[in-house]
């Protein structure tokens, strides 16, 4: 199965194709049959024995042993671990109910911040924008945020804001902007001088020193995503100009 | 008493009190006969021993491992100081091109550590000569004996008694 899915690293696959664990042809007789371990992330799944594609798109491989399905889409489905800027929504008593962009809105505990004791609350409000990652996300019950990780440092979660726009993204955009070598990253740096979070779930908050140049970095962002390298690049350099 | 003819009950058998007489062949025998008592009450599946698959597939719902993301928050050109700290901090520390960033997002408002340093000493002195005696602060401050050729010789002032 291994040796199956390598060879189909990087191309396009359907919801329905599937690799089942049976060992290869060719058995060694003088070495032990060891099975490999496999790691399938988003887009693969696991049914008994086999591996199952349930998202169409590229099958992309890393070492030693994780594959996962690299598509597009805007509907944001939580996972743990990961960071995202939410808007609160509700505070009631001892928890915020966070929107995320999801199916449900997630909540938010007040005792989640960093310093914070029953006596000694945060200063929430509803209308703030708050960057927290999951710590419970799975489809049978409501996800649960946090600003704060677990030996209890807040890291740069929490709330953040004054000033600066927020707006949506493809969720590919924002992996892309996340991404180790990101390229779109690197051609934003040389623009202007600016601070940009990135949810991962496609929503963007970007505060720059003038209302001008932050709508112009928030547009860049926003037309950027279905553009190739070369035309994302001349778009960059013709903002650079001075002519956005 | 006919010790023989009276059959004693087990409970009576079990009792502290009794264990010591007997013989260890009888303990064994009536400890034998209580584990299976108990085990005759416990309830058991009559199913063949089914093995534990090994499971190969390990599920991954999150696209951070996946693609090694980043750290979230952004700040370019020195907006955002505390961010950019951050940055550091947060983001893997395999890259060594940081070295050189960090002298460029430095803003002009910025104190190096060596200016710091500086003025952490001289006020250190400053504030130990307020609280200095007035004895010691009389003293002359600058050493002009660069080659300690005067021996100094610092004696305590006692107290000199009065001569009738």
């Amino acid at each position: 199965m291994f040796s199956g899915l390598k060879d189909k690293v990087g191309e396009v696959l359907l919801p329905g194709d599937e690799f089942s664990l049976e060992t290869d042809d060719t058995i060694s007789l003088t070495e032990r049959v060891k099975p490999e371990k496999v790691v399938c992330g988003p887009g693969l799944r696991r049914s008994g024995d086999r591996l199952l594609v349930c998202k169409s798109g590229v099958l992309r491989h890393k070492q030693p042993n994780m594959f996962w399905m690299d598509s597009q889409q805007r509907r944001y489905v939580p996972a743990k671990g990961e960071t995202v800027i939410g808007i609160v929504t509700v505070k009631s008593g001892d928890v915020f109910k966070v929107d995320f962009g999801g199916s449900e809105q997630a909540s938010l505990s007040y005792l989640a911040f960093e310093g914070a004791t029953k006596r000694n609350r945060p200063n929430v409000q509803v209308g703030d924008l708050v960057f927290s990652q999951f710590v419970v996300a799975n489809r049978d019950m409501e996800p649960e945020l946090v600003c704060v990780d677990s030996s209890g440092r807040a890291n740069g979660m929490g709330v953040f804001g004054g000033g600066g726009l927020l707006f949506t993204v493809s969720l590919g955009l924002a992996r892309r902007l996340l991404s180790p070598h990101s390229d779109v990253l690197s051609d934003l740096q040389t623009l202007f001088p600016c601070e940009l979070v990135v949810g991962m779930n496609g929503r963007l908050w970007v505060k720059s020193s003038s209302v001008q140049q932050t709508l112009v970095i928030a547009n860049l962002l926003q037309s950027c995503d279905t553009m190739t390298a070369p035309q994302r690049q001349e778009l960059f350099r013709r903002a650079a100009q001075g002519a956005l | 008493m006919a010790s023989d003819s009276v059959k004693l009950s087990k409970n009576l058998l079990r009792m502290k009190f009794m264990q010591r007489g007997l013989d260890a062949e009888t303990k064994k025998q009536l400890e034998e006969d209580e584990k299976r008592i108990i085990s005759d009450e416990h309830w058991y599946l009559d199913l063949p021993e089914l093995k534990a698959k090994e499971n190969l597939i390990v599920e991954e719902k999150s696209f951070g491992p996946c693609e090694e993301l980043r750290y979230g928050r952004f700040s370019f050109k020195g907006f955002n100081p505390e961010v950019e700290k951050l940055m550091l901090l947060m983001n893997p520390r395999d890259e060594t091109e940081t070295k050189d960033e960090e002298d460029v997002s430095r803003m002009q408002t910025d104190v190096t550590d060596e200016e710091m340093a500086l003025r952490y000493e001289s006020l250190v002195e400053s504030m130990k000569k307020k609280f200095a005696k007035k004895r010691e602060r009389a003293a002359p401050e600058e050493e002009e004996d660069v080659n300690h050729n005067a021996v100094e010789t610092t004696t305590k002032r006692k107290f000199l008694k009065p001569q009738d």
